[in-house]
């Protein structure tokens, strides 16, 4: 029956593991520093731990707020906190389960009439407060102190990137230890009073019944990682904190410190032992503790990046969630009680005086020996102790003979596995090949787009010049038109020898010889490897007849290379003819074409 | 898991080469291109063949550490930038070589009148790069010095624009005694002597931008 009633905890616990993994390893998950079955599985032994050795503490507080003493308002209670978290989070609201497990609880104190100790509500509303104020702190002063290490350490940034890697996971181990031993309180805190009453011997050392109910939650939360948190830490865990590495380290582990800090109970003690005072062993909320870590760190940093909208949205989900967890638990517990008949809480009358109800045990750790359960105007009774010390050594005994046989069937799977993980390895290397490989190509085709744009533009260059002689040519031409008009014209009115030296000079400049041998060279500078194709194809061309190939493939017109050779357009047009004849280019086929293919 | 210590220490260590053989092939580039102006020719050969040697040897450990990236995932946010930053410091050493080997095929003519201001073109582009190589050692230790070099770097590139600009004006203006082509020729000498500094000038840009990066 109880374990029944207890479903409603281990949900809330599944989606505590499933959303504030993403707390502790969503940046090194979502920047795919650490992968993600690492940090499932170091998350979910470390929680578990957490919350076993050191769980106690914030269960406390909650018990002495309202403790559930029904397994059904138990339930009820644990149900309407899941609700809320369900509900707020499908409308995107910033939603805490501490919060809304402390609202639940408030509402069975209203339903049931059971005062609510104000000493403990305000504990807890002031670490709510304080709690992100520590984060921000923490963040501050390990962001200082990372920043001094890295100046004066000079590491090297890939060495620095190996070290992140494991920093990040032994945070994350931290961070989980921290998260299981705070939070385990919201998950089944509210069952501690009717919690079952045995204590688990195993030799050499026991579980009590409160134990064996964080064992379960941690599991819980174990399964939520395991299970849902992948999805989590992909997307909702990444966005809230796109930070770097280094920064993710020290918001993790500012929150880490600050739910270790209010579930340590030895720190607790150690505080009052210098004369401080006790530190609240209370479940503060792990998004929280990150908000304000990220906040410290904006603020560090000049706090251009901080954005009121969203803080002003978070401010109003803390405000609202206990709220909404209150009224859901009030209502969730009358309809509980009336439609279902479930008792939701022991005889009222009991608690006129407002006084505690709540198992303790003994430091609240591992090596609790009993359990002794307070309840004024009811005797002390003694737990029951089950003892489970030789069963425990059959089982052990057992359980290690499995544990063999099943190694030695995993050895002989593996020989064939690591022949499957080598193929891998070499696929894993030639796909790293090929990745390479085409970089490679990338980088060479770029090479060839700009070897092919130096190509056009030095081509630009040869034809620039070959319209510069095109050019002078026209001019000369046309003065060598004029002149003979003039020289048509009577004897008496000109001197015909001036005329006669100036058209000599004009002719000789029109050979521009200077002007073609400079084009000349630098067309067989830059056509090098032109000409020796085409020396190698067809063996038997003259010099002339290379030099009209080289123009050709400049795309000049027969009128343009007449002009640059000096010679008639219908000359080049014969020319035309015997290339083609030499070079066996058929009737369907272009001379420029075959020329410009070389 | 164990493993990342030792992969990234000769990561690191690879690296350290490469600049290494940059820095050199760097030195040899403007002590290879001061011998060609002044005429010797057997040192330019030297020079030519170190370069050509260390433009392989830079290549070589180039596609090792892009190799130990892939199948290591080391720094996953920012392997791609700095695989890229790579890349292009490598251009300085293929750019250099390119140049010399420019050179020892097509063997300009330079005038006596601008050899010193071929030497001046070449002494402020490798100076270029002689202050963006440190910026980007830096880089991978100190981050916050690397602005430090980098305004040097900047400073030269603009240096070396200017000198060339001067040259090309130089040749095209002041040597009616030169051939068309002749000042053709000379001209894509200054610019790919240039071309150097601007690749120095995009290791910059690259730095400020990954500085700016890794310090978000």
């Amino acid at each position: 029956m109880f374990l029944i009633f207890l479903t409603s905890g281990l949900f809330l616990g599944w989606t505590l593991g499933a959303n504030d993994a993403s707390n502790v390893f969503g940046s090194a998950v979502g920047s795919k520093m650490i992968k993600f079955k690492q940090a499932a599985i170091i998350a979910s032994i470390f929680v578990i731990l957490g919350a076993v050795f050191q769980g106690a503490g914030g269960s406390h507080t909650l018990g002495k707020l309202g403790s559930v003493d029904a397994l059904g308002g138990a339930f009820t209670v644990a149900l309407a906190a899941g609700i809320s978290v369900f509900w707020m989070t499908k409308l995107k609201l910033p939603v805490s389960t501490s919060q809304a497990v402390v609202g639940a609880i408030i509402g069975w104190n209203f339903f049931t009439h059971n005062p609510t100790d104000m000493n403990s509500l305000t504990k807890i509303v002031t670490t709510w407060i304080s709690g992100p104020i520590l984060g921000g702190i923490f963040a501050i002063l390990l962001f200082l102190l990372l920043q001094f290490i890295l100046k004066k350490s000079k590491i090297h940034l890939i060495k620095l990137d190996a070290y992140i890697k494991y920093a990040l996971l032994i945070v994350g181990a931290f961070g989980s230890y921290s998260l299981g031993a705070n939070n385990i309180a919201n998950v089944v805190g509210v069952f501690i009073p009717s919690a079952p009453d045995i204590t688990l011997d195993f030799g050499f050392f026991t579980m009590n019944g409160t134990q064996l109910l964080f064992l379960a939650g941690g599991i819980s939360i174990a399964v939520g990682i395991m299970t849902y948190s992948k999805k989590v830490m992909m997307t909702v865990g990444n966005s809230l904190m796109k930070l770097n590495a280094e920064t993710a380290i020290v918001v993790v582990l500012a929150h880490s410190l600050v739910l270790f800090v209010f579930s340590s109970q030895s720190l607790s003690n150690l505080f009052v032992s210098i004369g401080l005072p006790a530190i609240p062993m209370v479940p503060v909320s792990s998004s929280q503790a990150i908000v304000g870590a990220i906040l410290g760190i904006g603020i560090l940093k000049g706090g251009r990046n901080i954005q009121l909208k969203v803080i002003g949205k978070i401010a109003v989900g803390w405000v609202i969630t206990p709220v909404i967890a209150g009224l859901i638990s009030f209502f969730a517990l009358f309809f509980m009680s009336n439609l279902f008949n479930l008792q939701v809480s022991q005889n009222p009358s009991r608690f006129v005086k407002g006084d505690v109800f709540i198992k303790k045990s003994e430091n609240s750790d591992i090596d609790s020996k009993t359990i002794v359960i307070d309840q004024i105007g009811l005797e002390k009774e003694e737990p029951t102790i089950v003892e489970l010390y030789k069963p425990a050594v059959i089982i052990v005994i057992i359980f290690l003979l499995a544990v063999l046989i099943y190694q030695f069937y995993i050895i002989l799977k593996f020989k064939e596995k690591d022949k499957l993980g080598e193929q891998e390895d070499h696929i894993v290397k030639y796909n790293a090949q090929q990745v390479l490989l085409e970089n490679e190509l990338k980088i060479t085709n770029s090479a060839k787009a700009e070897l092919e744009k130096e190509i056009e533009f030095k081509e630009k260059e040869q034809k620039k010049i070959a319209l510069s002689i095109i050019r002078k040519n026209e001019i000369l031409s046309k003065l060598k038109v004029e002149i003979e008009r003039i020289k048509s014209k009577p004897e008496k009115t000109l001197k015909f020898g001036d005329l006669n030296t100036l058209k000599v000079l004009i002719l000789d400049n029109l050979n521009l010889e200077k002007e073609r041998k400079s084009l000349d060279i630098y067309i067989k500078e830059l056509n090098n490897s032109f000409f020796q194709n085409l020396e190698r194809k067809y063996p038997g061309l003259t010099n002339n007849e290379k030099k009209l190939c080289s123009l050709l493939r400049l795309k000049l017109s027969s009128k343009e290379i007449a002009s640059i050779l000096n010679i008639t357009p219908k000359s080049v047009e014969v020319n035309r003819y015997r290339l083609r004849k030499k070079m066996k280019i058929g009737k369907d086929e272009k001379l420029t074409k075959v020329i410009r293919k070389l | 898991m164990i493993n990342i210590f030792k992969t990234s220490k000769s990561v690191a260590i690879s690296i350290d080469e490469f600049f290494d053989k940059v820095d050199l092939g760097s030195l040899n580039f403007k002590k290879g291109v001061y011998n060609y102006i002044d005429g010797n020719s057997i040192e330019f050969a030297q020079n030519l063949n170190s370069i050509t040697t260390l433009e392989q040897e830079a290549d070589t450990i180039q596609r090792k550490i892009e190799n130990d990236f892939y199948l290591h995932s080391l720094m996953p946010n920012y392997s791609s930038d700095i695989l890229n930053l790579l890349e292009t410091v490598d251009d300085i050493i293929d750019m250099s070589k390119e140049v010399l080997s420019q050179f020892d095929v097509e063997t300009p003519n330079i005038p006596e009148a601008i050899k010193k201001d071929y030497s001046e073109l070449v002494n402020a582009s490798a100076k270029s790069v002689e202050n963006v190589l440190p910026a980007a050692r830096i880089f991978f230790t100190q981050p916050d010095n690397v602005k430090d070099s980098i305004q040097k770097v900047l400073f030269y590139h603009r240096e070396t624009h200017n000198l060339s600009v001067n040259l090309k004006r130089k040749i095209f203006q002041e040597f009616d005694s030169l051939i068309l082509s002749e000042k053709l020729h000379l001209r894509y000498f200054a610019l790919h002597i240039e071309q150097v500094s601007d690749v120095a000038k995009n290791i910059a840009h690259q730095l400020s931008s990954l500085v700016i990066k890794i310090k978000m």
